[in-house]
């Protein structure tokens, strides 16, 4: 049955009515209008909808709202804080890191989330971190390319 | 639904080319002159353009799909001195909307950021057959160039006259008309502002060539970019219009189903449900996804089924049920290929296969429509929006010019989007929904099942060479999988080529390359085979056949970036090449590979290509596209392949049909000879094509073992 529901997404509260084991995506996209975050599979198997769940890469397909409204939860659109783009969408407009860029909200989000958690990632641990991420473009080199370049600039600024 | 209708949606064998209609949409002068306000129009008709279009086999035959006779372009300068550019293209992600911007700000002599680019729509831009075949650059290009250069020197004429001085000593450029005798100028803006919206349709315009491209030809990033890392960008699948509803669409059980009962009694009493039942045709559309669903589940139905072609019988099946053709365009013939048999020191005959596979694009078939007053608006991520329009108002039995289609820049492609499907069904239920737009979004296993392929096919090579390793005979079979680039760009003196037609067993289209990929999978694994028989190294064996020094000029500078011939540093490591060429560009692709016997692992480690595609109008795009297609022609290389049985995919998902992903993308180089001599190519599909025999190349090189069906899956290959 349908439920009120609280989610903090970008620092905003949002009240919602849902069934509880609605996919997070459905309520991100059609009730609240944050289309940033993609459909590409349902099936937690594209990375399309990553979004950050308490700081870690959640496929929003995969997580029930139930469960998504206990933790703030971050999407594309709450990366950029007052005009200037987070490092890592910085890096992907820098590296023109997409040609469709359908995937390109999913890797942003990926590619945060492994930042945070290793800010001096190897190609190897960046091939980890997005292989449940598809690009159909085939834009994977600069993908790679941007979030080396992304980590760079991170380090620099935390310095 | 209309009858016609039905057909559409149930008929699988639907092929998306056919004939082009045979008039003009024209964009009604007021229409044009409300959206720019005041300033300057230009537009322009090219009369001569009958370049055709390679096309892939359909029920209605084997066709060259002809040009529309006129194709237009226009160009207004706005009073703001914004330039605004209408061309009928759909941007896919092949870069369309930059390299277009670039065009029209370097003939015009504007700064790039002036320039914006109206796309595909039906009712603002100039008719178009569709985004596909390579064509938008050697065709749109140049329309754009023409008219800009028009527009330039109409204002160049302008200032003559106001300062009274020749137009030939005047110099147009970053948005401005300068005498450089006085120093002084005019902006663009000022000259546009007296016309009152007049149009001025281009002669003889002189072009400006390569070598004088001060904005084309320059890495120009991604014109609206910053959209898509915000997440801003809206593709089709985003739109949400007011009093939205959500479609879903019942699809059959298997291919050739037909709907023999039909209880909706249940899924009536559901609140907020729009149903529709036309023919076989079944859908609803709600408040939500999840209510559409349950409306859809509460249905009560049967089916009738009927026995389908499995894929463990495809290829005798192909094989055995080609058409018998009499038409001269499916046949090329030069000498004797007897004879040149005959006179062979050594001769080779191999059988090629090659699976369906599907485009897969991330941003699935959606539409949404609306009906409002009897006219319809669909937006959708097409690359055919005339030919969905014109499909739309046949069906729907209303006027062309009450039916509009959109297309926002779309999440890809690859030539899967040409059919006119999810607009269809979203009109149909849209047309139920009492004016309400209907989103219909199609999931990924629909995409996998309801879309198209690219073809299956069986290609049978016959060749023979001489004790010099000259080739003496050439015949080629294709059935089924399509005539793109069938023909050997190699010298041979006695050849024969046939394409063989096979009704549809899986709903078939057009893919990136079409069947490019199959023919030289074939052809180049044939020709590798002939330069180990004629103990010759098989770049060597290539260029020693070839006269095409385009061609040659690919191979030599990607030998040059591969360092080939190499020597191995292990018995593991294999070497392979591949080139041809294909919608007027040229491709030479080197592949490593290196092979674990023990854990069964084989590994592309790295890909050098040599393109060539003309004068390149954008290299950082162009680079882009061309990694692209290596990437993704390493899917339909190495893995790639629909499986079905009795007329349902098997594995419709990405956990059973994989596609490349980080850990499969090896070291890639890219070459790109810049040809300010030749006009520009389009790129988006021949870098795609030698990707494979370059890998089953390497793959004998390195283990001995031949592969002759694409996808390779050269693990299943590796004796002991």
């Amino acid at each position: 049955m349908a439920a009120g529901i609280e989610l903090v997404i970008n620092g905003k509260r949002y009240a919602v009515n849902f069934p509880p084991d609605t996919p997070l995506l459905y309520v991100l996209r059609d009730e609240l209008g944050l289309t940033g975050t993609k459909y590409g599979c349902g099936e937690g198997m594209c990375g399309s909808c990553t979004v950050l769940i308490g700081g870690s890469a959640r496929r929003s397909c995969q997580i029930n709202v139930g469960a998504a409204a206990s933790r703030p939860i971050t999407t594309i659109e709450g990366l950029e804080k007052e005009g200037t783009l987070h490092p890592v969408q910085q890096a992907f407009l820098d590296a023109g890191a997409f040609q469709c860029a359908y995937c390109t909200s999913g890797m942003i989000m990926s590619s945060v989330s492994l930042l945070q958690s290793n800010p001096h990632p190897s190609a190897e641990q960046i091939f980890q971190a997005l292989q449940g991420n598809i690009c159909r473009c085939g834009s994977h080199p600069r993908i790679v390319e941007a979030v080396q370049q992304a980590a760079g600039k991170m380090q620099e600024r935390a310095k | 639904m209309s009858k016609a209708g039905e057909q559409v949606l149930v008929e699988p064998e639907r092929y998306e080319f056919r004939a082009l209609p045979m008039h003009q949409f024209a964009l009604e002068r007021r229409d044009f002159c409300k959206l720019l306000g005041a300033g300057l129009a230009v537009f322009a008709v090219a009369k001569d353009l009958s370049a055709k279009q390679e096309t892939a086999p359909g029920p209605h035959g084997f066709h060259n799909e002809e040009l529309p006779k006129e194709i237009g372009a226009w160009l207004h300068i706005g009073e703001d001195g914004m330039v605004t550019g209408f061309a009928g293209k759909a941007e896919i992600g092949q870069n369309v909307r930059t390299t277009l911007a670039q065009t029209i700000a370097d003939e015009l002599g504007v700064p790039i950021e002036d320039v914006r680019m109206i796309l595909g729509d039906t009712a603002l831009t100039p008719f178009d057959a569709g985004t596909f075949g390579s064509r938008s650059t050697p065709t749109i290009t140049p329309q754009l160039r023409k008219v800009a250069a028009a527009a330039r020197n109409l204002l160049l004429e302008k200032a003559s006259k106001q300062w009274n001085v020749p137009g030939e000593k005047l110099v147009a450029g970053d948005g401005k008309i300068t005498d450089p005798a006085s120093g002084r100028s005019l902006q663009f803006a000022e000259l546009a502002r007296e016309d009152d919206v007049g149009h001025k349709t281009p002669g003889e315009e002189h072009i400006k060539p390569a070598p004088q491209w001060t904005i084309a030809g320059k890495p120009i990033p991604k014109v609206d970019a910053r959209a898509f890392v915000t997440g801003n960008h809206r593709y089709s699948t985003d739109l949400r219009p007011e009093g939205l509803l959500y479609g879903k669409v019942l699809r059959p059980p298997s291919f050739g189903a037909t709907l023999i009962s039909y209880d909706d009694s249940a899924a009536k009493a559901m609140p907020d449900v729009v149903l529709v039942r036309d023919g076989d045709f079944v859908g609803a559309a709600a408040p939500t996804v999840s209510a559409a669903e349950r409306a859809l589940t509460a249905l009560r139905l049967q089916w009738k089924e009927v026995p389908q072609i499995s894929d463990k019988e495809i290829f005798t099946y192909l094989k055995k049920n080609a058409l018998p053709s009499r038409e001269d365009r499916f046949r090329q013939t030069k000498g004797s290929v007897a004879e040149g048999l005959a006179s062979a020191s050594k001769k080779l005959e191999t059988t090629y296969t090659v699976a369906y596979i599907a485009h897969a694009p991330l941003e699935p078939r959606a539409a949404v429509a609306q009906w409002t007053e009897g006219k319809l608006t669909v937006w959708m991520g097409t690359q055919r929006p005339f030919a969905v329009r014109d499909d739309l108002a046949d069906i729907f039995h209303v006027a062309e010019k009450n039916v509009r289609v959109i297309v926002p820049d779309t999440g890809s492609a690859y030539g899967g989007k040409h059919t006119s499907d999810a607009g269809l069904e979203a009109a149909r239920l849209a047309r139920a929904a009492a004016g309400r737009p209907v989103k219909l979004v199609w999931t990924r296993e629909e995409e996998f099942t309801w879309a198209y392929f690219r073809p299956a096919g069986v290609i049978e090579v016959k060749s023979g060479i001489a004790a010099d390793g000259k080739l003496t005979a050439w015949e080629f079979h294709n059935y089924h999988s399509g005539m793109s680039a069938i023909e050997t760009p190699y010298e041979v003196a006695n050849q024969y080529t046939k394409y063989h037609q096979v009704p549809l067993v899986l709903r078939s289209g057009s893919y990136r390359g079409l069947a490019a990929t199959a023919n030289h999978f074939a052809r180049e694994t044939q020709m590798d085979t002939l330069a180990q028989m004629a103990s010759i190294d098989p770049l060597e064996f290539r260029l020693k056949n070839l006269s095409n020094a385009r061609i040659t000029a690919v191979l030599e500078a990607g030998a040059k970036a591969f360092g080939w011939p190499r020597q191995k540093s292990g018995e593991s490591q294999g070497f392979g090449v591949a080139a041809g060429y294909e919608k007027g560009s040229y491709v030479a692709t080197f592949a490593e590979i290196s092979v674990d016997r023990k854990a069964g692992v084989v590994l592309v480690k790295k890909l050098v290509e040599a393109f060539e595609c003309g004068a390149i109008v954008n290299p950082d795009g162009l680079r882009n596209q061309v990694v692209g297609a290596m990437i993704q022609g390493l899917g339909g290389a190495l893995f790639e392949a629909i499986q079905f049985q009795n007329g349902r995919i098997t594995n419709a998902h990405f956990s059973s049909y994989r596609v490349p992903r980080f850990r499969d993308v090896p070291e890639i180089e890219v070459i790109l000879l810049d040809r300010e001599d030749l006009p520009s190519a389009g790129a988006g599909e021949t870098p795609i094509m030698a990707i494979a025999p370059a890998i089953g190349n390497a793959f004998y090189d390195a283990t001995k073992v031949r592969l002759t069906s694409l996808p390779l899956q050269p693990e299943r290959h590796l004796a002991g």
